[in-house]
Protein backbone atom coordinates (compact mmCIF):
# COMPACT_ATOMS: atom_id res chain seq x y z
CA UNK A 1 0.00 0.00 0.00
CA UNK A 2 1.37 3.15 -0.82
CA UNK A 3 2.32 5.86 1.64
CA UNK A 4 -0.26 8.33 0.54
CA UNK A 5 -3.08 5.38 0.34
CA UNK A 6 -2.55 5.09 3.93
CA UNK A 7 -1.96 8.13 5.39
CA UNK A 8 -5.11 9.80 4.46
CA UNK A 9 -7.21 7.11 6.39
CA UNK A 10 -5.20 7.75 9.34
CA UNK A 11 -8.07 9.79 10.73
CA UNK A 12 -10.20 6.96 10.97
CA UNK A 13 -7.28 4.59 11.07
CA UNK A 14 -6.38 5.86 14.64
CA UNK A 15 -8.73 7.72 15.79
CA UNK A 16 -12.17 6.23 15.01
CA UNK A 17 -13.08 9.55 12.43
CA UNK A 18 -16.80 8.15 10.88
CA UNK A 19 -19.40 10.34 9.75
CA UNK A 20 -22.82 11.26 10.60
CA UNK A 21 -25.97 12.60 8.84
CA UNK A 22 -27.44 15.30 10.56
CA UNK A 23 -31.31 15.21 8.05
CA UNK A 24 -31.54 10.92 9.05
CA UNK A 25 -29.21 10.82 12.27
CA UNK A 26 -27.72 7.52 10.74
CA UNK A 27 -23.93 6.99 11.75
CA UNK A 28 -21.30 5.77 9.13
CA UNK A 29 -18.10 3.84 9.87
CA UNK A 30 -15.73 3.51 7.87
CA UNK A 31 -17.17 7.57 7.06
CA UNK A 32 -19.42 7.75 3.70
CA UNK A 33 -19.71 11.26 2.04
CA UNK A 34 -23.16 10.62 0.76
CA UNK A 35 -25.74 9.36 2.44
CA UNK A 36 -27.60 5.68 1.28
CA UNK A 37 -31.26 7.24 2.99
CA UNK A 38 -31.45 10.93 2.02
CA UNK A 39 -29.25 10.71 -1.02
CA UNK A 40 -29.02 14.07 -2.16
CA UNK A 41 -30.74 15.62 1.04
CA UNK A 42 -28.28 14.45 3.36
CA UNK A 43 -25.78 16.46 5.42
CA UNK A 44 -22.85 14.43 6.18
CA UNK A 45 -20.68 15.98 9.58
CA UNK A 46 -17.41 14.25 11.23
CA UNK A 47 -18.36 12.33 13.83
CA UNK A 48 -15.92 10.32 16.13
CA UNK A 49 -16.92 7.23 17.38
CA UNK A 50 -16.10 6.22 20.96
CA UNK A 51 -15.40 2.53 19.53
CA UNK A 52 -17.05 0.67 22.11
CA UNK A 53 -19.32 -2.45 20.88
CA UNK A 54 -20.47 -5.51 20.78
CA UNK A 55 -19.20 -8.87 19.03
CA UNK A 56 -21.64 -10.05 16.01
CA UNK A 57 -20.01 -12.75 15.02
CA UNK A 58 -16.40 -13.91 14.99
CA UNK A 59 -13.98 -16.66 13.59
CA UNK A 60 -9.93 -17.94 14.20
CA UNK A 61 -7.64 -17.22 11.09
CA UNK A 62 -5.59 -20.08 11.09
CA UNK A 63 -4.42 -19.31 7.46
CA UNK A 64 -3.64 -15.88 6.26
CA UNK A 65 -2.69 -13.89 3.29
CA UNK A 66 1.20 -13.35 3.31
CA UNK A 67 1.15 -10.23 5.34
CA UNK A 68 -0.42 -11.82 8.26
CA UNK A 69 0.88 -14.90 8.32
CA UNK A 70 3.02 -14.64 11.38
CA UNK A 71 0.26 -14.09 13.42
CA UNK A 72 -1.92 -16.92 12.99
CA UNK A 73 -3.91 -17.61 14.91
CA UNK A 74 -5.60 -14.57 15.09
CA UNK A 75 -9.16 -14.12 16.18
CA UNK A 76 -11.25 -12.14 13.65
CA UNK A 77 -14.85 -10.33 13.99
CA UNK A 78 -17.42 -7.85 13.09
CA UNK A 79 -18.01 -5.66 16.16
CA UNK A 80 -21.23 -3.60 16.33
CA UNK A 81 -20.18 -0.09 17.66
CA UNK A 82 -23.17 1.26 19.74
CA UNK A 83 -23.74 4.27 18.06
CA UNK A 84 -25.21 1.48 15.00
CA UNK A 85 -22.43 0.89 12.48
CA UNK A 86 -20.57 -2.25 12.30
CA UNK A 87 -16.79 -2.90 11.15
CA UNK A 88 -14.40 -5.71 10.70
CA UNK A 89 -11.52 -6.15 13.20
CA UNK A 90 -8.87 -7.88 15.11
CA UNK A 91 -9.80 -8.67 18.65
CA UNK A 92 -6.91 -8.98 21.27
CA UNK A 93 -8.10 -12.05 23.14
CA UNK A 94 -7.09 -15.64 22.44
CA UNK A 95 -9.05 -17.80 20.91
CA UNK A 96 -10.60 -19.43 23.52
CA UNK A 97 -12.02 -16.05 24.75
CA UNK A 98 -13.83 -14.78 21.57
CA UNK A 99 -17.94 -15.33 22.06
CA UNK A 100 -20.90 -13.57 20.33
CA UNK A 101 -22.00 -10.72 22.35
CA UNK A 102 -18.72 -9.89 23.92
CA UNK A 103 -17.89 -5.92 25.07
CA UNK A 104 -15.14 -4.61 23.50
CA UNK A 105 -13.19 -1.56 23.44
CA UNK A 106 -10.72 0.09 20.92
CA UNK A 107 -6.88 -0.32 21.38
CA UNK A 108 -4.30 1.29 19.40
CA UNK A 109 -2.07 -1.53 17.45
CA UNK A 110 0.67 -2.01 14.56
CA UNK A 111 -1.73 -4.02 11.48
CA UNK A 112 0.87 -4.97 9.61
CA UNK A 113 3.86 -3.90 7.75
CA UNK A 114 5.43 -3.66 4.08
CA UNK A 115 8.16 -6.19 4.04
CA UNK A 116 11.27 -5.66 6.34
CA UNK A 117 11.89 -2.47 5.77
CA UNK A 118 8.62 -1.02 4.35
CA UNK A 119 5.86 1.08 5.25
CA UNK A 120 4.77 0.02 9.47
CA UNK A 121 0.77 0.43 9.33
CA UNK A 122 -0.81 1.06 12.67
CA UNK A 123 -4.63 1.06 13.62
CA UNK A 124 -7.24 0.03 15.70
CA UNK A 125 -7.71 -3.58 17.35
CA UNK A 126 -10.52 -4.18 20.04
CA UNK A 127 -10.10 -6.05 23.30
CA UNK A 128 -12.92 -7.48 25.98
CA UNK A 129 -13.70 -4.91 27.90
CA UNK A 130 -15.45 -6.70 30.41
CA UNK B 1 -36.71 -8.58 -26.77
CA UNK B 2 -35.60 -11.73 -28.79
CA UNK B 3 -35.75 -15.30 -27.02
CA UNK B 4 -32.15 -16.51 -26.16
CA UNK B 5 -30.75 -20.37 -27.17
CA UNK B 6 -27.18 -21.41 -25.81
CA UNK B 7 -26.19 -23.49 -29.05
CA UNK B 8 -22.83 -24.56 -27.95
CA UNK B 9 -20.94 -25.43 -24.67
CA UNK B 10 -16.78 -26.61 -24.25
CA UNK B 11 -14.60 -26.65 -20.76
CA UNK B 12 -11.68 -27.52 -20.03
CA UNK B 13 -10.70 -30.22 -17.40
CA UNK B 14 -10.20 -28.33 -14.18
CA UNK B 15 -6.85 -28.60 -12.02
CA UNK B 16 -3.06 -27.45 -11.26
CA UNK B 17 -2.85 -27.16 -15.14
CA UNK B 18 0.73 -26.09 -14.50
CA UNK B 19 1.75 -26.84 -18.68
CA UNK B 20 -1.15 -24.85 -20.02
CA UNK B 21 -1.10 -20.71 -20.19
CA UNK B 22 -3.78 -18.54 -19.69
CA UNK B 23 -4.38 -17.90 -23.27
CA UNK B 24 -4.02 -21.98 -24.06
CA UNK B 25 -6.43 -22.60 -21.47
CA UNK B 26 -9.09 -19.73 -23.30
CA UNK B 27 -8.54 -21.04 -26.85
CA UNK B 28 -8.88 -24.88 -25.70
CA UNK B 29 -12.22 -23.93 -23.91
CA UNK B 30 -13.46 -21.79 -26.99
CA UNK B 31 -12.86 -24.38 -29.80
CA UNK B 32 -14.54 -27.00 -27.44
CA UNK B 33 -17.25 -25.11 -27.98
CA UNK B 34 -17.77 -24.00 -31.62
CA UNK B 35 -17.27 -27.74 -32.39
CA UNK B 36 -19.91 -28.31 -30.00
CA UNK B 37 -22.23 -25.58 -32.00
CA UNK B 38 -20.80 -26.87 -35.30
CA UNK B 39 -19.84 -22.94 -35.88
CA UNK B 40 -17.11 -21.42 -37.73
CA UNK B 41 -14.95 -18.81 -35.85
CA UNK B 42 -15.86 -16.24 -39.07
CA UNK B 43 -20.08 -16.87 -37.72
CA UNK B 44 -19.13 -14.93 -34.42
CA UNK B 45 -20.00 -11.69 -33.95
CA UNK B 46 -19.26 -11.00 -30.73
CA UNK B 47 -17.29 -12.39 -27.25
CA UNK B 48 -17.54 -11.69 -23.43
CA UNK B 49 -14.79 -13.13 -21.18
CA UNK B 50 -15.40 -13.28 -17.33
CA UNK B 51 -12.00 -12.34 -15.47
CA UNK B 52 -11.60 -11.98 -11.99
CA UNK B 53 -7.69 -10.86 -11.42
CA UNK B 54 -5.28 -11.86 -14.90
CA UNK B 55 -3.93 -8.84 -13.46
CA UNK B 56 -2.31 -10.54 -10.23
CA UNK B 57 -2.62 -13.96 -11.38
CA UNK B 58 -0.26 -13.14 -14.96
CA UNK B 59 0.10 -9.76 -14.54
CA UNK B 60 -1.80 -9.28 -17.47
CA UNK B 61 -4.58 -6.78 -18.36
CA UNK B 62 -6.58 -6.13 -22.02
CA UNK B 63 -8.28 -9.66 -21.69
CA UNK B 64 -11.12 -9.11 -24.28
CA UNK B 65 -8.14 -8.23 -26.84
CA UNK B 66 -5.82 -11.18 -26.05
CA UNK B 67 -8.32 -13.76 -25.82
CA UNK B 68 -9.98 -12.74 -29.39
CA UNK B 69 -5.93 -12.68 -30.78
CA UNK B 70 -5.79 -15.77 -29.79
CA UNK B 71 -9.34 -17.26 -30.75
CA UNK B 72 -7.75 -16.19 -34.20
CA UNK B 73 -10.26 -13.39 -34.55
CA UNK B 74 -8.04 -10.44 -34.72
CA UNK B 75 -8.44 -9.98 -37.95
CA UNK B 76 -12.34 -10.22 -37.73
CA UNK B 77 -11.99 -7.43 -35.62
CA UNK B 78 -14.83 -8.42 -33.39
CA UNK B 79 -16.11 -6.64 -30.24
CA UNK B 80 -14.48 -8.40 -27.19
CA UNK B 81 -15.12 -7.20 -24.15
CA UNK B 82 -13.76 -8.03 -20.19
CA UNK B 83 -16.41 -8.35 -17.68
CA UNK B 84 -15.47 -8.13 -13.92
CA UNK B 85 -17.15 -8.97 -10.90
CA UNK B 86 -15.25 -11.16 -8.44
CA UNK B 87 -15.99 -14.76 -8.56
CA UNK B 88 -19.22 -14.06 -10.55
CA UNK B 89 -17.52 -12.97 -13.73
CA UNK B 90 -18.54 -15.22 -15.15
CA UNK B 91 -22.04 -15.34 -14.18
CA UNK B 92 -21.95 -12.02 -15.44
CA UNK B 93 -20.18 -12.20 -18.47
CA UNK B 94 -22.90 -15.07 -19.58
CA UNK B 95 -25.76 -11.99 -18.54
CA UNK B 96 -24.40 -9.88 -21.25
CA UNK B 97 -24.08 -11.74 -23.90
CA UNK B 98 -27.31 -12.84 -23.43
CA UNK B 99 -28.48 -8.95 -23.08
CA UNK B 100 -26.54 -8.71 -26.94
CA UNK B 101 -28.44 -10.87 -28.27
CA UNK B 102 -31.96 -10.57 -26.62
CA UNK B 103 -31.59 -6.80 -28.08
CA UNK B 104 -31.34 -7.67 -31.53
CA UNK B 105 -27.89 -6.13 -31.47
CA UNK B 106 -25.55 -9.31 -32.31
CA UNK B 107 -26.50 -12.99 -33.05
CA UNK B 108 -23.42 -15.42 -32.50
CA UNK B 109 -22.00 -14.20 -29.50
CA UNK B 110 -19.47 -16.34 -27.15
CA UNK B 111 -19.81 -16.05 -23.44
CA UNK B 112 -16.66 -17.28 -21.87
CA UNK B 113 -14.76 -17.17 -18.42
CA UNK B 114 -11.05 -18.10 -17.86
CA UNK B 115 -8.60 -17.69 -14.69
CA UNK B 116 -4.99 -19.29 -13.91
CA UNK B 117 -4.42 -19.09 -10.64
CA UNK B 118 -1.63 -21.40 -9.88
CA UNK B 119 1.11 -19.26 -11.25
CA UNK B 120 1.40 -17.33 -7.89
CA UNK B 121 1.79 -18.52 -4.47
CA UNK B 122 -0.61 -19.87 -2.32
CA UNK B 123 -0.03 -16.35 0.12
CA UNK B 124 -0.76 -14.34 -3.33
CA UNK B 125 -3.72 -16.11 -4.21
CA UNK B 126 -5.54 -15.60 -0.60
CA UNK B 127 -4.31 -11.87 -1.18
CA UNK B 128 -5.75 -11.58 -4.70
CA UNK B 129 -9.35 -13.43 -4.01
CA UNK B 130 -9.21 -10.75 -0.78
CA UNK B 131 -9.79 -8.10 -3.51
CA UNK B 132 -13.16 -8.86 -3.92
CA UNK B 133 -13.95 -7.93 -0.46
CA UNK B 134 -13.30 -4.58 0.90
CA UNK B 135 -9.60 -3.85 0.65
CA UNK B 136 -9.15 -0.89 2.70
CA UNK B 137 -11.56 -2.23 5.33
CA UNK B 138 -11.96 -5.95 5.20
CA UNK B 139 -8.63 -6.89 3.51
CA UNK B 140 -6.27 -4.93 5.77
CA UNK B 141 -7.20 -5.75 8.93
CA UNK B 142 -6.21 -9.26 8.50
CA UNK B 143 -9.81 -10.83 6.17
CA UNK B 144 -9.65 -13.67 4.24
CA UNK B 145 -12.14 -15.31 2.51
CA UNK B 146 -12.66 -18.48 4.42
CA UNK B 147 -12.57 -15.81 7.11
CA UNK B 148 -15.60 -13.56 6.02
CA UNK B 149 -17.57 -17.12 4.82
CA UNK B 150 -16.39 -18.50 8.55
CA UNK B 151 -18.19 -15.66 10.27
CA UNK B 152 -20.88 -16.40 7.75
CA UNK B 153 -20.85 -19.67 9.94
CA UNK B 154 -20.42 -18.68 13.09
CA UNK B 155 -23.24 -16.45 12.94
CA UNK B 156 -25.44 -18.84 11.02
CA UNK B 157 -24.77 -21.84 13.52
CA UNK B 158 -26.09 -19.42 16.49
CA UNK B 159 -29.14 -18.94 15.28
CA UNK B 160 -30.10 -21.93 13.22
CA UNK B 161 -30.03 -25.65 13.85
CA UNK B 162 -27.07 -27.00 11.89
CA UNK B 163 -24.64 -29.25 13.19
CA UNK B 164 -20.43 -29.41 12.09
CA UNK B 165 -21.59 -32.84 10.49
CA UNK B 166 -24.25 -31.25 8.29
CA UNK B 167 -22.18 -28.69 6.51
CA UNK B 168 -19.26 -31.76 6.36
CA UNK B 169 -22.23 -33.50 4.44
CA UNK B 170 -21.95 -30.71 1.83
CA UNK B 171 -18.25 -31.46 0.84
CA UNK B 172 -19.02 -35.67 1.07
CA UNK B 173 -21.66 -34.95 -1.67
CA UNK B 174 -19.89 -32.74 -4.09
CA UNK B 175 -17.06 -34.77 -4.11
CA UNK B 176 -19.51 -37.75 -4.52
CA UNK B 177 -20.92 -35.87 -8.00
CA UNK B 178 -17.32 -34.29 -9.00
CA UNK B 179 -15.98 -38.21 -8.95
CA UNK B 180 -18.66 -38.64 -11.84
CA UNK B 181 -17.69 -35.71 -13.47
CA UNK B 182 -14.65 -35.80 -16.25
CA UNK B 183 -13.64 -32.14 -15.96
CA UNK B 184 -13.41 -32.15 -12.34
CA UNK B 185 -10.24 -31.11 -10.55
CA UNK B 186 -11.22 -34.02 -7.90
CA UNK B 187 -12.65 -36.81 -8.78
CA UNK B 188 -12.37 -38.76 -5.43
CA UNK B 189 -15.59 -39.65 -3.20
CA UNK B 190 -14.78 -38.46 0.22
CA UNK B 191 -16.25 -39.81 3.75
CA UNK B 192 -17.16 -37.46 6.56
CA UNK B 193 -14.26 -38.08 8.65
CA UNK B 194 -12.08 -36.76 5.79
CA UNK B 195 -13.38 -33.18 6.17
CA UNK B 196 -13.90 -33.23 9.83
CA UNK B 197 -10.27 -34.07 10.12
CA UNK B 198 -9.20 -31.75 7.82
CA UNK B 199 -7.10 -28.93 9.29
CA UNK B 200 -8.91 -25.83 10.45
CA UNK B 201 -8.62 -22.70 7.86
CA UNK B 202 -11.03 -20.54 9.82
CA UNK B 203 -13.43 -21.76 12.01
CA UNK B 204 -15.42 -23.28 12.06
CA UNK B 205 -14.77 -23.99 8.48
CA UNK B 206 -11.73 -26.79 7.57
CA UNK B 207 -9.84 -27.40 4.49
CA UNK B 208 -12.30 -29.73 2.89
CA UNK B 209 -15.36 -26.91 3.28
CA UNK B 210 -13.22 -24.74 1.06
CA UNK B 211 -13.27 -24.66 -2.89
CA UNK B 212 -9.35 -25.34 -4.25
CA UNK B 213 -7.46 -22.46 -6.34
CA UNK B 214 -7.93 -23.85 -9.89
CA UNK B 215 -6.77 -22.99 -13.46
CA UNK B 216 -9.67 -23.79 -16.17
CA UNK B 217 -11.53 -21.84 -18.50
CA UNK B 218 -15.16 -22.34 -20.19
CA UNK B 219 -17.25 -20.91 -23.49
CA UNK B 220 -20.61 -21.25 -24.94
CA UNK B 221 -22.41 -20.03 -27.67
CA UNK B 222 -25.47 -18.17 -27.80
CA UNK B 223 -27.66 -17.25 -30.72
CA UNK B 224 -31.26 -16.04 -31.08
CA UNK B 225 -33.84 -19.09 -30.84
CA UNK B 226 -35.12 -18.35 -33.88
CA UNK B 227 -32.20 -18.96 -35.34
CA UNK B 228 -30.58 -22.11 -32.78
CA UNK B 229 -31.42 -24.93 -34.96
CA UNK B 230 -29.63 -23.70 -37.70
CA UNK B 231 -26.84 -24.63 -35.46
CA UNK B 232 -28.29 -27.80 -33.00
CA UNK B 233 -30.83 -30.26 -32.63
CA UNK B 234 -30.61 -29.72 -28.85
CA UNK B 235 -30.72 -25.93 -28.28
CA UNK B 236 -30.90 -25.05 -24.71
CA UNK B 237 -33.56 -21.76 -23.93
CA UNK B 238 -32.54 -19.04 -21.91
CA UNK B 239 -35.50 -18.68 -19.67
CA UNK B 240 -34.33 -15.62 -16.93
CA UNK B 241 -31.16 -13.67 -16.62
CA UNK B 242 -31.44 -11.75 -13.30
CA UNK B 243 -28.30 -10.28 -11.31
CA UNK B 244 -28.65 -8.28 -8.38
CA UNK B 245 -25.84 -6.29 -6.20
CA UNK B 246 -25.49 -5.32 -2.31
CA UNK B 247 -23.36 -4.17 -0.38
CA UNK B 248 -18.87 -4.64 -0.21
CA UNK B 249 -18.48 -5.51 3.18
CA UNK B 250 -20.36 -8.46 4.74
CA UNK B 251 -19.91 -6.66 7.96
CA UNK B 252 -22.69 -3.64 6.37
CA UNK B 253 -25.51 -6.31 5.14
CA UNK B 254 -28.87 -6.43 6.52
CA UNK B 255 -28.69 -9.91 7.62
CA UNK B 256 -24.62 -11.65 8.02
CA UNK B 257 -26.17 -15.00 7.04
CA UNK B 258 -28.63 -14.25 4.57
CA UNK B 259 -27.24 -13.19 0.96
CA UNK B 260 -30.39 -10.74 -0.03
CA UNK B 261 -28.95 -10.34 -3.35
CA UNK B 262 -29.51 -13.89 -4.30
CA UNK B 263 -32.33 -13.82 -2.49
CA UNK B 264 -33.80 -10.37 -4.93
CA UNK B 265 -32.18 -12.11 -7.87
CA UNK B 266 -33.58 -15.18 -7.31
CA UNK B 267 -37.04 -13.39 -7.40
CA UNK B 268 -36.25 -11.28 -10.32
CA UNK B 269 -35.38 -14.74 -12.40
CA UNK B 270 -38.47 -16.64 -11.18
CA UNK B 271 -40.45 -13.78 -12.61
CA UNK B 272 -38.89 -12.93 -15.42
CA UNK B 273 -39.40 -17.35 -16.33
CA UNK B 274 -42.85 -17.30 -14.43
CA UNK B 275 -41.66 -19.97 -12.78
CA UNK B 276 -41.28 -21.48 -9.43
CA UNK B 277 -38.90 -23.41 -7.42
CA UNK B 278 -41.10 -26.41 -7.68
CA UNK B 279 -40.43 -25.98 -11.68
CA UNK B 280 -36.31 -26.44 -11.03
CA UNK B 281 -35.32 -29.86 -11.90
CA UNK B 282 -31.75 -29.20 -10.62
CA UNK B 283 -29.46 -26.39 -9.58
CA UNK B 284 -25.54 -24.88 -9.87
CA UNK B 285 -24.65 -23.29 -6.73
CA UNK B 286 -21.78 -21.13 -5.85
CA UNK B 287 -20.68 -23.07 -2.84
CA UNK B 288 -17.13 -21.47 -2.87
CA UNK B 289 -17.29 -23.26 0.93
CA UNK B 290 -19.89 -25.32 2.69
CA UNK B 291 -21.72 -22.60 4.30
CA UNK B 292 -22.21 -21.04 0.70
CA UNK B 293 -24.05 -23.90 -0.24
CA UNK B 294 -26.18 -23.87 2.77
CA UNK B 295 -27.25 -20.35 2.23
CA UNK B 296 -27.78 -20.67 -0.87
CA UNK B 297 -30.58 -23.25 -1.06
CA UNK B 298 -32.49 -21.30 1.21
CA UNK B 299 -32.10 -17.59 -0.19
CA UNK B 300 -32.73 -18.81 -3.59
CA UNK B 301 -36.14 -19.72 -2.06
CA UNK B 302 -35.89 -23.91 -1.87
CA UNK B 303 -36.88 -24.10 1.82
CA UNK B 304 -36.79 -21.76 4.50
CA UNK B 305 -33.90 -20.54 6.37
CA UNK B 306 -32.29 -23.03 8.79
CA UNK B 307 -33.65 -26.31 7.26
CA UNK B 308 -30.56 -26.79 4.41
CA UNK B 309 -28.56 -28.65 6.81
CA UNK B 310 -31.29 -31.07 7.44
CA UNK B 311 -32.25 -31.06 3.46
CA UNK B 312 -28.47 -31.72 2.97
CA UNK B 313 -28.57 -34.73 5.80
CA UNK B 314 -31.76 -36.52 4.10
CA UNK B 315 -30.39 -36.37 0.34
CA UNK B 316 -32.69 -33.73 -1.07
CA UNK B 317 -29.90 -32.18 -2.25
CA UNK B 318 -28.18 -35.24 -3.63
CA UNK B 319 -28.05 -36.92 -7.60
CA UNK B 320 -31.06 -38.92 -6.64
CA UNK B 321 -32.45 -36.21 -4.43
CA UNK B 322 -35.46 -34.07 -4.92
CA UNK B 323 -33.57 -31.00 -5.53
CA UNK B 324 -30.32 -32.14 -6.55
CA UNK B 325 -28.07 -29.37 -6.32
CA UNK B 326 -24.20 -28.89 -7.86
CA UNK B 327 -24.35 -32.22 -9.97
CA UNK B 328 -20.90 -30.93 -11.34
CA UNK B 329 -19.63 -31.50 -8.06
CA UNK B 330 -19.59 -27.84 -7.41
CA UNK B 331 -16.74 -24.78 -6.61
CA UNK B 332 -15.60 -27.53 -4.03
CA UNK B 333 -14.94 -30.95 -5.95
CA UNK B 334 -15.26 -29.39 -9.71
CA UNK B 335 -13.29 -27.14 -8.67
CA UNK B 336 -12.92 -22.90 -8.84
CA UNK B 337 -11.08 -20.75 -11.62
CA UNK B 338 -13.27 -18.14 -10.41
CA UNK B 339 -13.54 -16.16 -13.69
CA UNK B 340 -14.51 -19.38 -15.02
CA UNK B 341 -17.21 -20.76 -12.55
CA UNK B 342 -19.94 -18.63 -13.88
CA UNK B 343 -19.91 -20.13 -17.38
CA UNK B 344 -19.13 -23.73 -15.73
CA UNK B 345 -22.75 -23.65 -13.99
CA UNK B 346 -24.43 -22.88 -17.30
CA UNK B 347 -22.09 -25.68 -18.90
CA UNK B 348 -23.03 -28.55 -16.69
CA UNK B 349 -27.11 -27.38 -16.70
CA UNK B 350 -26.53 -27.75 -20.76
CA UNK B 351 -25.04 -30.99 -20.53
CA UNK B 352 -27.75 -32.33 -17.98
CA UNK B 353 -30.90 -30.80 -20.30
CA UNK B 354 -29.22 -32.45 -23.37
CA UNK B 355 -29.23 -35.71 -21.69
CA UNK B 356 -25.38 -36.03 -21.50
CA UNK B 357 -24.35 -35.99 -18.22
CA UNK B 358 -23.23 -39.75 -18.28
CA UNK B 359 -23.25 -41.18 -14.67
CA UNK B 360 -24.20 -38.30 -12.75
CA UNK B 361 -27.19 -37.13 -14.94
CA UNK B 362 -30.68 -36.59 -13.28
CA UNK B 363 -32.62 -38.26 -15.65
CA UNK B 364 -35.90 -35.97 -17.34
CA UNK B 365 -34.16 -32.89 -16.28
CA UNK B 366 -36.20 -30.21 -18.29
CA UNK B 367 -35.31 -27.00 -16.28
CA UNK B 368 -32.38 -26.18 -14.72
CA UNK B 369 -30.89 -23.09 -12.73
CA UNK B 370 -27.22 -21.63 -12.15
CA UNK B 371 -26.21 -19.24 -8.67
CA UNK B 372 -22.97 -17.43 -9.34
CA UNK B 373 -21.35 -15.18 -6.34
CA UNK B 374 -19.16 -12.41 -6.43
CA UNK B 375 -17.66 -11.53 -3.39
CA UNK B 376 -19.33 -12.07 0.16
CA UNK B 377 -22.52 -11.65 -1.48
CA UNK B 378 -22.07 -7.81 -3.24
CA UNK B 379 -22.52 -9.34 -7.02
CA UNK B 380 -25.23 -12.25 -7.90
CA UNK B 381 -25.83 -13.47 -10.84
CA UNK B 382 -29.36 -16.26 -11.43
CA UNK B 383 -30.31 -18.01 -14.64
CA UNK B 384 -32.61 -20.07 -15.61
CA UNK B 385 -32.35 -22.53 -18.48
CA UNK B 386 -34.63 -25.14 -20.07
CA UNK B 387 -35.33 -27.03 -23.37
Amino acid sequence: MSVARFWRKIPQRYNLIGTRCTTCGRYFFPPRSFCPDCRRAGNIVDYRFAGTGTVVTYTIIRTASEQFEQMTPYVLAIVAFDEGPRTTCQIVCTPGEARIGMRVKPVFRKIGADGESGVIYYGTKYAPAD
Amino acid sequence: MREVAVIGAGCTTFGEKWDTSFRHLFVEAGILALEDAGLAGEQIDALYVGNMSAGRFIEQEHIGALIADYAGLASHHIPATRVEAACASGGLSFRQAVIAVASGMEDIVVAAGVEKMTDVASGISVDTLTGAADREWEGFVGATFPGLYAMIATDYMNRYPLTREQLGLVAVKNHFNGARNPIAQYQQEITLDTVLKSSLVADPLRLFDCSPITDGAAAVILAPLERAREFTDTPVRVLASAQASDTITLHDRRDISTLDATVIAAQRAFSMAGLTTADIDLVEVHDCFTIAEICAIEDLGFCRKGEAGRLTEEGVTALNGDIPVNTSGGLKACGHPVGATGIKQVFEIVQQLRGEAGRRQIDGAEIGMTHNVGGTGASVAVHILGV
